[in-house]
């Protein structure tokens, strides 16, 4: 993991190369994250598998973090197997906008991934080949994991509604 | 010559005996002459054995979802064996199929999947609900599960995350034994389950 | 009924034209007609309710588009409404078998969040069992693939193996499978007596009879003309899906992170790497293979080096305390309370912790907020992304080649739709 002070200089050569492309930096449990601005996700893997050597996208995948403000959250977890570093870029968005630039072109993986993201919290990604939905299915209506969808399920039977269960006979 | 007249037995030879000298003679009637239908065609040895035959040699359908899979994977393996009671022959085609285990959580997505296959397997047919989650909703109690009752009749309910395969076995037995004491099985009017099999001949499936 | 034709105009307004062109051109000019059929999602020849739209040129595969999310059970939001410890059972039915692997990353993940020590005879214990369901997981690959190929044979030989090891789960857990083991801070009780010598006879029969698995298949004439050079994929291509796991070290990368990244004291014992060089059907098949003698001698210096101490952390703010001690400590009563009741609490944060599956990475993405419960937990599922290789491997092969790919992937369901 780049420590403390790998990190900043990390973060420091992105914003010098995109202006404005970190927002913060965390240093966590001995791993890094860096937060960036929506806009920038592409240039900023790049420039982080181009100059820095994360070559391996790892993970993508969809936080909610309702109720703060911007709620849905995208992580991008970067691993760089020559030295066994890992980064995390994460990007916020705001329901309003939920819109962020797919990665796919660069990054063949992200493929399904994003779509499961999609799927799951309603974040678009624009150039997508195919954003489609991929676990659930492709009519349903809502965004599952988003914090605020109701959890589902069947009542659990208890005597006093137990004639109401489809498999009950008498 | 006193006359004594020993009472009948109801079920007994002459009873029976009786029962049939009326019904030829054209005198039983509405219920009595549907009970007796049934008393005779129920325990005659023919009957008895083709509930025997069909018990004892049920086609399962491989019907793997998730877990509970692997567990009936371990069924058919070698320790406890399948086989022994005649279930060895997994048929991959639902038509020739006789026994739909459903082994795992059914997703919405798949319901009406399973709900298809289950329709396109020919009459007699049964299905065991295998597991926790196929038979209510298991551990997960969510948006994403739907219980095998919902959309289609089951025989058996299995418990377990995953059942033993021994308790799988106990549950299979139990069917075979339900289908060699009551092949009747009306008791599926209430799922409206007659007559859904799915025929391709241009007509359309009736039933759910 | 209208919804019927409906469907079948939709099916017939499909047209494949941009790639029967495309096709056509490559041929200079004779056009062919090219087949879309649907494999699944019930079908004998998938692991799991994989659902694949395939399109046919007479035999050979054009176009390969995979549709899952059949077995998509909501793990990930039901972890949400559950304390920590409770999410652990979900989370272990994700990927159905490799049920320690998911649990170990779950814990690992919670465990770097509250800075917990694990002390060293749980991580011993953990890398045994770890080491035990890799082997399993090989086994039913192993017995499952062979009866896609059509070696039905093989099918009951592993299953018998795999007997013996759930055996041995069922002695340490009480439990076959989905055994609720770990635990966060180290295991939930310590070996019976007994299991050493049980794991000791298992680990001697076990190089022998996969050397007669070997002996039954690697020479084979049929599964080499099925496996042997079919539908290989170069490690370039590999890296940018995303694939990690047998997969990636068939085509020559000795990645592992068991090596590379060491957790829960891998980086105290002794093993190889089985690398291929080709990257074929038949590259993935014998790295597993050998994986699994590798996987018996973790085991064995393991349990060699199992040293004395306490099975799970001594916190009692996190782990329960023993049951004696319930009887005499105040303290140790109202710890047992708040942890059944409430749970403990994990410091607000995000952590991602990578493990190595018997598939390929496996990572537990957790936030939490200083509550109780997780905020939102995510397992990256080694089968999810591989799958997305699927399709650059089996473009140009035939189909019975398709069949013999998707079993040297090994994907499980469970863990590509959670």
């Amino acid at each position: 993991m780049p420590d403390q002070v790998g990190l900043e200089l990390i973060a420091g050569q992105l914003s010098s190369a995109i202006p404005g492309a970190v927002l913060q930096t965390t240093f966590f449990r001995g791993r890094g994250t860096v937060e960036i601005a929506p806009g920038v996700v592409r240039g900023v893997l790049s420039s982080l598998r181009d100059e820095h050597g994360y070559r391996a996208l790892m993970s993508v995948h969809g936080v909610d973090y309702y109720p703060e403000e911007p709620r849905l959250g995208v992580h991008y977890e970067l691993l760089d197997m020559e030295r066994v570093d890992r980064l995390t870029v994460k990007l916020r968005v705001p329901l309003a906008q939920a819109s962020v630039e797919s990665v796919t072109a660069d990054w063949p993986t992200a493929d399904h991934q994003e779509r499961e993201v999609y799927d799951m919290f309603g974040v678009n990604f624009d150039g997508h080949p195919d954003l489609r939905r991929i676990l659930m299915p492709e009519d349903y209506e809502g965004y599952p994991q988003r914090r605020d969808f109701p959890i589902g399920g069947e009542p659990v039977l208890f005597t006093y509604n137990d004639a109401t269960s489809p498999g009950w006979t008498r | 010559m006193a006359l004594t007249r020993e009472p009948i037995e109801p079920g007994s030879f002459r009873a029976r005996g009786l029962l049939a000298r009326d019904m030829l003679r054209g005198d039983l009637e509405g219920l009595e002459l549907e009970r007796h239908v049934e008393q005779s065609l129920l325990l005659t040895t023919l009957d008895r054995a083709v509930a025997w035959g069909r018990s004892n040699a049920i086609f399962p359908a491989t019907f793997g979802l998730a877990c509970c899979a692997i567990e009936m994977m371990s069924v058919v393996a070698a320790r406890v064996d399948i086989a022994r009671f005649g279930f060895e022959a997994f048929r991959a085609s639902p038509r020739q199929a006789d026994l739909l285990i459903l082994s795992g959580r059914v997703s919405i997505k798949m319901a009406p999947v399973v709900r298809r296959i289950y329709d396109q397997m020919l009459e007699p047919k049964w299905a065991i609900a295998m597991g926790a989650c196929s038979s209510s909703m298991g551990v997960f109690n969510n948006y994403a599960i739907v219980p095998a009752d919902k959309f289609m009749p089951i025989d058996v309910h299995v418990p377990g995350c995953p059942p033993r395969p021994e308790a799988l076995m106990h549950g299979i037995l139990k069917l075979r034994k339900m289908i060699q004491e009551d092949p009747d099985m009306g008791w599926r009017e209430r799922y409206d389950a007659e007559g859904t099999e799915e025929v391709l001949s241009g007509a359309e499936p009736t039933g759910a | 009924m209208s919804t019927r034709s409906g469907y079948r105009a939709q099916e017939e307004s499909i047209t494949l034209s941009p790639l029967e062109e495309q096709i056509a051109a490559q041929r200079g000019g004779e056009s062919t007609e090219l087949l879309t059929l649907n494999i699944g999602p019930h079908h004998p020849a998938t692991h799991g309710v994989l659902r694949l739209l395939v399109t046919l040129e007479g035999e050979i595969v054009r176009e390969l588009k995979p549709i899952i999310g059949y077995v998509h059970t909501g793990i990930e939001k039901t972890a949400e409404q559950k304390a920590y410890w409770k999410v652990i059972p979900v989370i272990e039915r994700m990927d159905y078998l490799s049920y320690y692997f998911n649990a170990m990353a779950f814990c690992g993940a919670v465990e770097t969040l509250l800075e917990c020590e694990v002390p060293k005879r749980a991580q011993y214990l953990r890398v045994i069992h770890l080491e035990l369901n890799r082997i399993m997981s090989h086994l039913v690959w192993l017995g499952t693939s062979a009866l896609d190929l059509g070696a039905i044979s093989m099918f009951w030989y592993c299953f018998r193996e795999r007997e013996t090891i759930l055996d041995l789960f069922e002695f340490s857990s009480g439990q076959r499978m989905h055994t609720r083991y770990f635990q966060v801070g180290g295991v939930i009780e310590d070996i019976p007596r007994g299991f050493e010598a049980k794991l000791r006879e298992f680990i001697s029969i076990m190089p022998g009879r996969t050397d007669q698995y070997a002996d039954l298949l690697r020479r084979n004439e049929i599964l080499l003309q099925r496996l042997r050079g079919v539908c290989p994929l170069d490690e370039a291509t590999l890296l940018g899906l995303g694939v990690t796991g047998p997969l990636l070290r068939a085509a020559g990368n000795p990645w592992d992170l068991r090596k590379a990244d060491p957790y829960t004291s891998y980086e105290d014992f002794e093993f190889k790497i089985p690398v291929g060089t080709v990257g074929d059907n038949y590259d993935r098949f014998a790295v597993r293979l050998a994986e699994i003698y590798e996987s018996v001698k973790i085991i064995e210096q393991a349990l060699d080096g199992l040293p004395e101490g306490p099975y799970i952390t001594e916190d009692r703010k996190i782990a329960l305390p023993p049951r004696h001690e319930l009887a005499t400590s105040m303290e140790a009563l109202i710890h047992h309370f708040k942890l059944v009741t409430e749970g403990f609490r994990v410091p607000p944060g995000e952590i991602y912790y990578p493990i190595e599956s018997p598939r390929g990475e496996l990572g537990c993405f957790i936030r939490s907020d200083g509550s109780s419960k997780p905020a939102r937990v995510h397992m990256r599922d080694p089968s999810f992304v591989n799958l997305q290789a699927t399709a650059p491997m089996v473009r140009g092969a035939y189909i019975a080649d398709l069949i013999a790919t998707l079993a040297m992937l090994d994907p499980i369901l469970g863990g590509i739709d959670r």
